[in-house]
C-alpha cells in the first residue's frame, strides 16, 4: 500500500468544505469560458444557493464519488473532480473535471489532479474502464486526458451548438491494462 | 402539412395506456433476452405494479425533456412495443432515441422500422431536433444494423463498455442528422 490515494505531484483531491467553498465556486461561474468548456447546459452563473445544493448533490454516497482540487503549495481551491454514475455489474464509471481558477489552467494542475482521480477509479473502486466526454474545442482538455492515458473512441458529430456553430462531442476511454502499463512505465524511470 | 405524424403504414405511436398496458410490458420483462437488449441494468423482471409506477413517473416528468409513445399496429391496436425520444438539449437540438419490439414473435415484421420512422419525423419536423443519438450493443449486431438501415452511423465505440457472457463488449453511439435524414425523405420520396 505505497501510493498516496489523495496526493499528487501539484494537488491534492479534498472532501468539499460547505462553509468556505460555495463562495469560490460561485465566483468561478462568473466566467462564462469556464461554464462552456465544462457543460452542455446554457451558461447561468451560479447563485450561492445553487453552489449548495450541487455540493449536496455531489457528496459521495455510493453512485457519486467527488471531491475538491486543492494545490499542495498554497492549499487553495482551483476545481473539482467526479466520478458518476459507476455502472458496477459491468465496471465502469464516468469521470469529469473543472478547474474553475484560471490562473491555473494550462500548467499541469489540471493533468494532475485528472490523474488522481483516474487511480482513484482503477485502484480504489476497481473499475475496468473510465469514460469521458469533451467538447471539440477543449484543445487543452484533450491533451491532457491524452497525457493520463485517455484514447479518443470517437465523436458524436454536431451534437452542440455554441456561437452558431455545430461542434462535436468526443468520447475518450481508458482501461484499466491502459492504466496499468502507464504506470509501470513511469515506475521504471 | 404532414397530418400523419402518428399513423405509419404498419403501426401507430399513441399515448400510453397503463391500466391495459402494464401485464404486456410486465410479460416482456420476464425474457432475458428483450432485458438485455433494451438496458445495461442486471436483468431484472418488472411487476405490472412496477411498470404502472414507471408510467406514472414518466406522466409526472413535465419538463419536456423527454416524449414517450406506446407502438400499436394499425391493424388491432395491439401493444407491440415502445418508443422514447429522451435527453432532450433544447439549447442544441439534440435527443436520445430508445425503441423496443416487446415480444420476439412481433419481430422482424416491420414494425420496428415503421415506429422508428415514425420517431424520427416526430423529432425532426416536430420537436425540430437537428441530430438523434442511439446506443447499441456489440453482442446485438440487429439492433445495430436496425440503425444504420434508418440512415444512423456509428460514431463512438466504447471500447471493453459491456460485460456480460464472461466477456467484454463494445458500446456504440449512433448518430443521425436531421439534413442525412431528410435526404433520404426525398430519394424515397422520388422512387
Amino acid at each position: 500500500m505505497k501510493r498516496q490515494l489523495f496526493t499528487g505531484n501539484l494537488v491534492r483531491l479534498v472532501a468539499a468544505n460547505p462553509e468556505s467553498d460555495p463562495e469560490t465556486l460561485a465566483t468561478w461561474s462568473r466566467n462564462a469560458g469556464f461554464l462552456r468548456l465544462m457543460d452542455t447546459d446554457p451558461a447561468q452563473p451560479w447563485s450561492l444557493a445553487r453552489v449548495r445544493e450541487d455540493m449536496k448533490r455531489f457528496e459521495s454516497k455510493g453512485d457519486m464519488f467527488a471531491f475538491h482540487v486543492r494545490t499542495l503549495a498554497e492549499d487553495k481551491l482551483i476545481g473539482f473532480v467526479s466520478l458518476s454514475g459507476p455502472a458496477w455489474t459491468h465496471s465502469t464509471v464516468w469521470f469529469g473535471i473543472g478547474i474553475g481558477d484560471d490562473a491555473y489552467w494550462g500548467k499541469g494542475y489540471g493533468t494532475d489532479a485528472v490523474r488522481l482521480a483516474v487511480q482513484y477509479a482503477f485502484e480504489e473502486l476497481n473499475m475496468h474502464r473510465v469514460t469521458l466526454n469533451v467538447f471539440d474545442y477543449n484543445v487543452r482538455a484533450v491533451r491532457s486526458y491524452e497525457k493520463v492515458g485517455f484514447v479518443l473512441e470517437g465523436r458524436q458529430r454536431e451534437a452542440m451548438q455554441r456561437d452558431g456553430k455545430r461542434i462535436d462531442i468526443l468520447y475518450m476511454g481508458i482501461l484499466r491494462e491502459e492504466w496499468v502499463a502507464t504506470t509501470r512505465a513511469e515506475g521504471e524511470d | 402539412m404532414n397530418a400523419n405524424l402518428f399513423d405509419g403504414s404498419l403501426v401507430r405511436l399513441s399515448a400510453p395506456d397503463p391500466d391495459r398496458d402494464a401485464d404486456i410490458e410486465s410479460g416482456w420483462t420476464h425474457d432475458p433476452h428483450y432485458l438485455r437488449h433494451t438496458s445495461l441494468e442486471p436483468a431484472r423482471p418488472q411487476s405490472a405494479a412496477q411498470v404502472k409506477e414507471k408510467y406514472a413517473a414518466l406522466a409526472k416528468d413535465t419538463g419536456g425533456t423527454q416524449f414517450h409513445f406506446s407502438v400499436r399496429t394499425i391493424e388491432d391496436g395491439r401493444l407491440v412495443g415502445f418508443v422514447g425520444i429522451e435527453r432532450i438539449a433544447w439549447a442544441h437540438g439534440t435527443a436520445n432515441i430508445q425503441l423496443a419490439i416487446g415480444s420476439p414473435d412481433d419481430c422482424g415484421k416491420g414494425y420496428g422500422s415503421d415506429a422508428l420512422q415514425l420517431a424520427l419525423r416526430y423529432s425532426f419536423d416536430e420537436l425540430n431536433l437537428h441530430r438523434v443519438t442511439a446506443f447499441g450493443f456489440e453482442y446485438n449486431p440487429r439492433a445495430i444494423h436496425f440503425f444504420e438501415r434508418a440512415g444512423f452511423v456509428a460514431e463512438v465505440r466504447q471500447r471493453q463498455a459491456i460485460a456480460r457472457e464472461g466477456r467484454r463488449w463494445e458500446l456504440v453511439v449512433l448518430g443521425l442528422l436531421k439534413r442525412d435524414w431528410r435526404s433520404r425523405q426525398v430519394i424515397e420520396a422520388r422512387a
